[in-house]
């Protein structure tokens, strides 16, 4: 085991800006745990990445579409009700206003942008809720990419919504049958087609997962989240946050938010995992929280995994939330104890969208729904100061979110 | 250096009678517990006997991402069937107990990981385990895995790919050659496994560039699914692993008669193991 007594090494120190290292390491975790197939391309994507960073051009035209297509930067709201109702200032970051509706579309654009850049006709992508799909659809629409999404069955009954969004922006939405027919089932099955296609094909990968550099690409991409907000919270507030609050499913929402914050000691930073039926039962997606390091979808990181190293099927009311990976920087930010993680479960996450939608207009993604509900908890709990500044990073809308809180509500909709 | 005596030793003395009588070396793929470990243990008696010259035994693995649709149920079922990695290594210690042929682990890493490399290497050698392949550990991620099984007198075989620049292939042609006793697994194509109508047209290609790099066998594995594939590898290489179409056999016979149409199957492929002209003609 990998926390025997005897054996556990003194707790890692948090080097801010240190990782990934040269072999894709953050500490101990990420990797390259991939067939030979794909070195050669992650080589490949690797060299084309750090080219792009390296080129004011890059990074011209994906500010400048961030700003025109993206819709940024997202507000950064006061949310006064909620404020009130747990003793705190809250802040809502506003992803879910971002151009289809959550944060998926900063990484899609940015990957989108490199895949045209690295003269990739073709575009795979999986998808549990359906944003990223979405995301990647709208973004291969926008430059002309074919785009084929992996999405597993179970996922595509529960977003039927936003399959249908996917081919209306011209993908091919192929679903997967196969294990637990989720996310990580149309993440292998994704892996699989770029096995197969891998001269013409970019893999479009949706959150901080897989083997390096994706974990970095995606975080490079989605930190715009945590750059803005804390640009704003400092013009509004006047200081830092005293804690900052994202969902985790693969994490790239929260290690977007979290990474700039992560060199300012003084702001907290708390992960939100899917408690499902609770931790205590098998039926959750919480991998920081009740996982052991392991390797899955080509990166070395916690993991929910019987005693024999098989992954196990996990639960979560909220498809984006319901795999049982985590990308592996938030498994450095664990270890080292820089970010803490916690789980909501099923019911406090629909409380908490409920609460949102009433108290401030606002209907939040099931998976945003989850941040959420800690930050009630801990106003719940008096655990916050009436001067404390909190940020929750809203990563997406609940739109595509009726029919699974209509069915947990009981209500039957046509 | 491998152990003296080491149990990797045998998979090269397996390729080097091979070669000396003229034919390709055959080895065949036997899911471990598919489609329970009872079959799967009369299945690879039955290969032994027929003539393999090295036994790949899989390890079923929830997430497998090198494989196509067949091993990915055959896999499966295993697990629902209670598959572990520890129910694999008892079946490859009576397998050892009962036949001579080199027997190889093929299976993903994170068992073996979870299980600790170590503990992994010692229970695998215990077990007779002569060779490894991890289709998810290149070179780059496999020192703590190729230390403990080098310590063990195992042997970790590697694979390239068409897609392996020169220098890749450079590089996983070093870490396979540091013992000297296996052999270099080459994917024949850029995919998952499976059977196919034809091997890729540019395998001949692909098998120089790996030969110009390295002194070890070569065995060519996915898609070889009919004699003249295995007769197509045996002039370009040493090892012809057939796996898929092994377990589509299987899959098609009757309950009782499953061992005995996986058996057909792979005598069948032998029929395109002698050589007919010198090897090594690319």
């Amino acid at each position: 085991m990998a926390h025997d007594t005897e054996t556990a090494p003194a707790r890692p120190v948090y080097q801010h800006g240190a990782f990934p290292d040269a072999r894709g390491r953050f500490g101990a975790f990420g990797g390259r745990f991939v067939p030979e197939s794909l070195m050669a391309a992650l080589d490949e994507l690797e060299a084309a990445y750090t080219a792009a960073r390296g080129d004011p051009a890059f990074a011209a035209e994906l500010a400048e579409q961030e700003r025109t297509f993206t819709g940024r930067p997202t507000p950064l709201y006061a949310a006064e009700r909620l404020s009130r109702r747990v003793g705190a200032r809250v802040f809502l970051k506003r992803e879910d206003l971002a151009h289809t509706g959550a944060h998926k579309i900063n990484n899609a654009l940015g990957q989108g942008l490199l895949a045209r850049r690295m003269g990739k006709p073709r575009i795979i992508a999986e998808t549990g809720a359906g944003q990223h799909g979405v995301a990647a659809a709208t973004v291969c629409a926008k430059l002309g990419l074919e785009c084929v999404v992996y999405m597993g069955d179970e996922d595509i009954h529960r977003q039927s919504l936003n399959v249908f969004r996917m081919k209306l922006l011209g993908a091919e939405v192929r679903p997967v049958t196969g294990g637990s027919r989720t996310l990580k089932d149309a993440i292998n099955e994704a892996i699989r087609d770029w096995v197969t296609n891998v001269a013409s094909t970019h893999y479009l990968i949706g959150s901080a997962v897989g083997p390096h550099p994706y974990p970095r690409i995606v975080r490079d991409f989605q930190s715009v989240i945590g750059r803005e907000a804390r640009a704003q919270v400092l013009d509004t507030a006047g200081r830092l946050p005293d804690l900052v609050v994202a969902c985790v499913g693969g994490g790239s929402n929260a290690i977007g938010m979290f990474h700039p914050f992560a060199g300012d000691p003084d702001v907290r930073l708390v992960g939100v995992e899917a408690g499902g039926r609770g931790i205590e039962t098998a039926a959750h997606a919480a991998t920081l929280v009740a996982g052991r390091p392991g390797v899955l979808h080509g990166a070395l990181s916690y993991l929910l995994q019987n005693e024999d190293g098989q992954v196990v099927e996990t639960h979560s009311l909220s498809a984006g939330l319901d795999y049982p990976g985590v990308g592996p920087e938030h498994s450095y930010l664990k270890d080292t104890g820089r970010a803490a993680y916690v789980a909501a479960d099923d019911n406090a996450a629909l409380r908490a969208f409920q609460v949102l939608s009433q108290e401030e207009g606002i209907i939040p993604a099931l998976e945003s729904a989850h941040a959420v509900a800690h930050v009630l908890a801990l106003g719940e709990r008096g655990e916050l100061r009436p001067d404390d500044i909190v940020v929750i990073n809203l990563s997406g809308r609940g739109d595509k979110d009726m029919n699974t809180v209509a069915g947990a509500l009981g209500v039957t909709l046509d | 250096m491998t152990a003296s005596g080491g149990r990797g030793e045998r998979i090269g003395a397996a390729f080097a009678r091979a070669r000396g009588a003229d034919r390709v070396a055959l080895v065949p793929y036997v899911m471990a517990g598919y489609p329970d470990l009872a079959t799967s243990e009369a299945l690879a008696v039955g290969l032994a006997e027929a003539g393999a010259d090295v036994l790949e035994l899989g390890v079923p693995f929830s997430d497998p991402l090198a494989d196509g649709a067949t091993i990915q149920h055959a896999g499966q079922v295993a697990l629902d069937h209670g598959a572990t990695l520890g129910s694999c290594l008892d079946l490859a210690a009576r397998l050892s107990a009962r036949v001579n042929t080199p027997l190889v682990l093929m299976g993903y890493y994170n068992p073996i990981y979870s299980l600790g490399v170590d503990r992994f290497a010692e229970h695998a050698a215990a077990s007779g385990v002569a060779g490894l392949i991890v289709p998810d550990l290149p070179p780059e991620e496999a020192g703590p895995l190729a230390r403990a099984a080098s310590a063990h007198g195992i042997e970790l075989i590697y694979l390239v790919t068409p897609s392996s620049p020169d220098q890749r292939i450079a590089q996983v042609a070093q870490a396979a050659g540091a013992t000297g006793h296996g052999f270099v697994y080459c994917v024949s194509l850029s995919g998952v496994t499976g059977a196919r109508t034809a091997l890729p047209d540019q395998l001949g290609a692909f098998l120089a560039r790996v030969r110009a790099r390295t002194p070890l066998p070569l065995a060519v594995g996915f898609g070889v699914s009919r004699p003249e594939h295995v007769a197509a590898v045996g002039a370009l290489a040493d090892g012809a692993v057939m796996a898929s179409t092994l377990i589509d056999a299987v899959d098609a016979a009757p309950e009782r008669e499953r061992v005995a149409a996986g058996v057909a199957r792979f005598q069948w492929l032998a029929t395109g193991a002698p050589r007919t002209e010198p090897p090594g003609g690319v």
